[in-house]
């Protein structure tokens, strides 16, 4: 039996009147990809927002290795970088080399001296493949070296989760593919992640489940092979039709 | 247009000094002995004036930023407080304030058992800090927002509370864009110091005040005043100027 890293029981949430999580269930086990997609709108962003708190939910249960995350400044306090997250835009810091951005969380949130969070800021930049930018500012890099920083920054902190946010969406397409790379590997190590996205190639490769939401529900929910082999909704047929066109 | 009224100025002057029956240039005409006396005691005042402007600067600085924090929190208890301090502040016009920290704070003061005296000078200060600070908390709160939402949320997901959110992700970045209308603000507390002549602070206004009781030149001795905070002034709006052009240059690299 594998663990249970992250649960969401019945989550509901609204923005005022506006109701964007509807009854939302989800159990991921450690070590466990899911991927998920769906229309512009459907909440997805918010579903991953909930899970770390950016986002307050307003009914049912979020639950993190069996603690539950409460809205509570210090339920969200105590999981701040437990669980990555990678965001579309990167949200680097502008201001701070390649290396400072990397060290800054483990050095003021994890108390750990300059020497130890530059060797562990090595080490993960290693991991995604650029360990000699180091030294550069965050806009001297290219769009796909600066989401992989970002993904690095994330790592220093060794979280329970990764969750990506459309990580290559604000990509050219000739970068996308170093970072789904990233990720793979990241994958293959074990890491347990929930990846919004529309590479649909790399949903094949490592989801062990996919979600499909409209509209604030998960409409569909399996795995890759039920989900790409034979969608059930004619929406989630209508979204696959299109995504897969190019 | 400042850079009409200084010729505007000089002509008038000089027109001045060509001997016609009003004018009454002499009482500032530094050829003379008596002239040259009243410009000394006139610029006299010009150190006053730039002390409490300094000093009343410095403090607004890091009380707008006290004020500005919490107006920029999640509680909105914390909020609530930052509203009511800037939009109280900000409606108060200088010179009643300036009388009441003046003549009725001491009172305050008493009451409570301290026998604490408030000079022209500190008086003068307090007032014109407390006065600015609200302005320069709604430059700290447009530099704060200024910096993407984006910021915060990345700084949090690595595990950064508030307090360094702010320090090492927020601020950092603001700063280059609050530090010219910081600077800006200066100019603001130069002008409004010349109030601290009517609590008997001795600077610029003070000093041209008591020239036209002795001299009743009026005409001449405020246009003098006039041109001695212009000249106050255009130096500080070219060093905010340099400011800007240093910022601007910084943010192209
Ligand atoms: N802070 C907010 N206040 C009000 N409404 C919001 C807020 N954030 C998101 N929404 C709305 O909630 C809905 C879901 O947003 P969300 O960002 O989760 O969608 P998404 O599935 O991630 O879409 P996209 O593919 O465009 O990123 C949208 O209709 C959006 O307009
Ligand atoms: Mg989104």
């Amino acid at each position: 039996m594998v663990e249970t890293a992250i649960e969401l029981v019945d989550v509901n949430k609204w923005f005022g009147d506006f109701h964007v999580l509807k009854d939302i269930n989800l159990k991921v086990g450690a070590g466990e990809k899911v991927v998920i997609c769906g229309p512009s709108g459907s909440g997805k962003s918010t579903v991953v927002r909930c899970i770390n708190k950016l986002e307050a939910h307003q009914s049912g249960t979020i639950h993190l290795y069996g603690a539950e995350l409460t809205n509570d400044p210090r339920s969200v306090a105590s999981i701040q970088g437990e669980i990555g997250m990678v965001f579309q835009q990167f949200n680097l810091f502008p201001h701070l080399s390649v290396l400072d951005n990397l060290t800054l969380g483990p050095m003021k949130a994890r108390d750990l001296t300059r020497s130890e969070a530059e060797e562990r800021a090595r080490h993960y930049l290693t991991r995604v493949r650029i360990p000699d930018q180091a030294a550069k500012m965050p806009k001297q890099l290219s769009g796909g070296q600066q989401q992989r920083v970002a993904i690095a920054r994330s790592l220093c902190m060794e979280p329970k989760a990764l969750l990506f946010d459309e990580p290559t969406s604000a990509l050219d397409p000739e970068m996308i593919s170093e970072v789904l790379d990233v990720m793979e590997e990241l994958a293959q190590d074990g890491m347990t992640m929930i990846v919004v996205t529309h590479e649909m190639g790399f949903a094949r490769k490592v989801a062990d489940q996919m979600v499909f939401m409209d509209e604030g529900e998960i409409v569909e929910h399996g795995t890759p092979e039920d989900f790409f082999g034979d969608p059930k909704t004619a929406r989630c047929q209508k979204f696959l039709s299109q995504i897969l066109q190019h | 247009m400042k850079k009409f009224f200084v010729p505007l100025m000089l002509l008038v002057l000089l027109s001045g000094c060509s001997a016609s029956g009003n004018w009454g240039w002499y009482v500032i005409d530094p050829r003379t002995n008596g002239g040259w006396t009243n410009i000394k005691f006139l610029i006299s005042g010009m150190g006053s004036t730039i002390l409490i402007s300094v000093i009343a600067a410095t403090i607004s600085i890091v009380l707008g930023l006290i004020v500005a924090l919490p107006g920029q929190s999640g509680n909105r208890w914390l909020r609530l407080i930052n509203r009511i301090y800037v939009e109280f502040v900000r409606s108060i016009p200088l010179l009643p304030m300036l009388f009441w920290v003046f003549y009725g704070l001491p009172i305050v003061f008493k009451s409570m058992g301290f026998n604490i005296p408030i000079d022209p000078f500190w008086g003068a200060i307090i007032t014109l800090a407390i006065s600015d600070s609200a302005f320069t908390a709604e430059i700290y709160r447009s530099g704060i927002q200024s910096i993407a939402r984006g910021q915060s949320e990345a700084a949090q997901t690595i595990g950064l509370n508030y307090y360094q959110t702010m320090r090492y992700v927020i601020l950092p970045q603001a700063v280059r864009r609050i530090l010219p209308p910081l600077a800006n603000q200066f100019i603001y507390i130069v002008k409004m110091s010349a109030f601290a002549s009517v609590i008997g602070m001795q600077e610029l206004t003070r000093r041209a005040n008591e020239l036209v009781v002795t001299e009743y030149r009026p005409l001449e001795i405020y246009s003098l005043l006039i041109v001695e905070y212009l000249v106050l002034v255009l130096i500080i709006s070219a060093g905010v100027r340099w400011l800007e052009r240093k910022m601007g240059a910084d943010e192209r690299v």
